[in-house]
């Protein structure tokens, strides 16, 4: 009897701190002194691309907060049950918030914030959100693409770029559309021939999709895919192509003419200074160049200059937000008018894009 | 199609399929003495690492590749002393080679990323391996001749030799050959060192060649078709040869054709093309004389116990 009743008073202590400790986070939603961030990443930080560029974000905030905020990722998170499994594990070890940098975290991601209400979840690139402790963000890639797209225009001999992209979902699309436009504002027949390689990440298929398109008579390379490859197979043919979500010029020193910077790092930073000052809600937000989230890599030497003067006036001037790709008249490939004269093609129907314009060839 | 072009589609799908074929002869050596070797995978990614980091650090990429070598055998010898000498279940212990394989390439890559190297380019004259037909002969990189020397050689070690006499006779009964006196266990273990040095080999060409840079699981699953290419070929290194070279085709096609604008097919049904050629393949087999099962080594994943 006496070793029941001590067990029990024992069990009943234990459970009264564990429910105390459960009360806790309520209270904390008014600020707090230090956060626990964690990033769950869909590639290798290795890829010197997307996921590297998500991690020299989560660098920059470990830089500018320092003490006040202890990070923490997972890398080659493959999109699927996987990442839930992932997910879920992060919210339990008792991070505060969680930032999952791929379009197929969507769904995981959704299922464990409403199982975890005192986590805080933020989701790139997606389109869904299913509770209100879970925010959106993403970034204007396609106004980069513009960029890209202008010099593709201004400096193709064959007038046909190679577009190696990974999977159709709406971003990927918005790409193709943005370069297109882009490039047909300077050369009205101008095609993009796109290879979907279905990975975002595949050195080896992504090198050989390049050598595909460029015998076929593509003389510039772009892509939506994250590794280097397709630079270095543009560099050996002597054709030119740009870097993805970072600098890749040490792959392709002759071939590399700019590249589209993903600066996550001060997004990072405001977040997680509104968790710190309790005034974390959740938003949907989606940035871009006026607001330092793209950048323009240094422009290669070999552009000639009155290449070089056009792409700066485009990130000048979208900067001033004075330039909108996505103004019409825009035809579709099949000729039928998507967006009258004048007329900008909202972010609604952007984050939905399942067509492609007139010029892409896929 | 210009010739032009079809001498470039040749030229990929070379570069394609060499990787696949010197790994695929490392392991039908090692299949063919009997053991399984899961962790070609694994040892792909050491050897492609390790080949990249020296290469970079000396600036031979020759070096680069011998000492990828090296760097399989070295692997491979960690699974020959569980699976020989542990006695560990081969399976098991090929498939935890390819995940300590993948971790301690990613590890060991982590300070290449983001540099490249000079690449193990075409060793014959300019005029030759620049010159737009010549360039099919002469204008590969040293590792495909390799390829089909190593073709030439395991074929001539296994059938015209004696000491490829005794492998394929440890393989296909180990207590038969341990009763003539041969020493299992270390013709076993040269064979699975043979075998890690050829997947290190395999493995140094996309990084060396195809893709001049190193990046975290370079290799994207292509030991795993090294392997099912071994049973796919009946252990035999000319249809090794052959079938390396087809599915560089199938991969190297289904890219053309997408660039192309070829679209009747979906994306998806050119990119598992690879795998259904697989399949189809060891179905035709399968059903003709005596089916593919009877190809292989009769000890093919057994241990081998030293009885009295």
């Amino acid at each position: 009897m006496f070793d029941t009743t001590r067990r029990r008073l024992m069990a009943g202590a234990v459970g009264l701190a564990a429910a105390a400790s459960f009360a806790l986070p309520a209270f904390a939603q008014d600020g707090k002194d230090t956060v626990k961030a964690a990033f769950v990443y869909v590639g290798p930080i290795g890829d010197y691309g997307w996921t590297y560029a998500h991690d020299q974000g989560r660098k920059y905030l470990e830089e500018k907060l320092g003490d006040k905020v202890e990070t923490s990722y997972v890398e080659n998170v493959a999109e699927g049950p996987d990442a839930e499994r992932v997910i879920r594990q992060l919210a339990q070890e008792g991070n505060d918030i969680i930032f999952t940098t791929s379009f197929g975290f969507m769904n995981p991601t959704i299922k464990v914030a409403k199982q975890f209400p005192d986590v805080k979840f933020e989701h790139a690139t997606g389109y869904q959100t299913g509770s209100d402790n879970m925010g959106l963000y993403n970034s204007r890639f396609y106004q980069g693409r513009a960029v890209l797209g202008t010099i593709a225009g201004m400096m193709s001999e064959t007038g046909k770029a190679g577009y190696i992209a990974s999977f159709p979902i709406p971003e990927v699309v918005m790409g193709i559309n943005a370069f297109t436009l882009a490039a047909r504002k300077v050369n009205p027949e101008f095609t993009t021939q796109v290879v979907w390689v279905s990975s975002w990440y595949d050195p080896a298929k992504e090198a050989d999709a390049a050598k595909a398109l460029l015998s076929q008579g593509a003389d510039v390379i772009t892509q939506h895919t994250d590794s280097p490859a397709p630079l270095q197979a543009a560099e050996e043919a002597g054709a030119i192509a740009f870097g993805q979500a970072w600098d890749m010029t040490s792959f392709a020193p002759n071939a590399h003419m700019t590249a589209i910077v993903d600066q996550w790092g001060p997004y990072y930073v405001k977040r997680v200074e509104a968790l710190l000052d309790g005034t974390w809600e959740a938003d949907n937000v989606w940035l871009g160049m006026a607001e330092g989230e793209v950048e323009m890599g240094p422009f290669n030497d070999k552009m000639p200059d009155d290449v070089k003067a056009a792409a700066q006036k485009i990130v000048d001037e979208t900067k001033a937000g004075n330039y909108e790709i996505f103004t019409g008249p825009i035809k579709d490939q099949a000729g039928e008018e998507r967006a009258a004269e004048g007329e900008v093609i909202p972010d609604g129907d952007l984050l939905k894009m399942d067509w492609y314009v007139e010029g892409v060839q896929n | 199609m210009t010739l032009a072009l079809f001498i470039t589609i040749l030229m990929t799908v070379a570069a394609a399929a060499t990787p696949l074929l010197i790994a695929a002869l490392g392991e039908l050596v090692v299949e063919k003495s009997g053991v399984l070797n899961l962790g070609v995978e694994g040892m792909m990614l050491i050897g492609a690492v390790t080949g990249f980091a020296v290469a970079s650090v000396t600036g031979v990429p020759a070096v680069g590749a011998i000492a990828a070598m090296g760097a399989g055998a070295l692997a491979a010898l960690i699974f020959a002393a569980l699976t020989l000498s542990l006695m560990a279940n081969q399976v098991a212990t090929g498939l935890a080679l390819t995940i300590f394989g993948t971790g301690v390439s990613a590890l060991l890559g982590a300070p290449y990323v983001g540099i490249t190297t000079t690449p193990l380019g075409p060793v014959f004259p300019d005029a030759l391996a620049a010159d737009p037909i010549w360039r099919i002969l002469f204008g590969h990189s040293p590792l495909v001749y390799v390829g089909l020397l190593l073709t030439l050689g395991v074929w001539w070690f296994l059938k015209h030799s004696r000491p490829g006499l005794i492998l394929r006779a440890v393989g296909e009964s180990d207590s038969a050959a341990h009763s003539i006196g041969y020493p299992v266990l270390k013709i076993r273990y040269v064979a699975v060192l043979f075998g890690g040095a050829m997947a290190g080999l395999g493995g140094c060409y996309y990084s060396l060649v195809l893709t001049p840079m190193w990046a975290e699981r370079l290799t994207a699953g292509r030991g795993w078709i090294a392997i099912a290419l071994v049973v796919f070929a009946s252990w035999r290194p000319g249809r090794v040869l052959a079938g390396a070279y087809l599915f560089g085709a199938v991969i190297t096609l289904e890219l053309q054709a997408k660039a192309a604008g070829l679209n009747f097919f979906a994306p998806e049904l050119l990119a598992s093309l690879p795998y259904l050629a697989t399949v189809l393949v060891l179905a035709i087999i399968s059903a003709g004389r005596r089916g593919a099962g009877t190809a292989a080594p009769a000890c093919l994943g057994q241990p081998f116990r030293a009885s009295a």
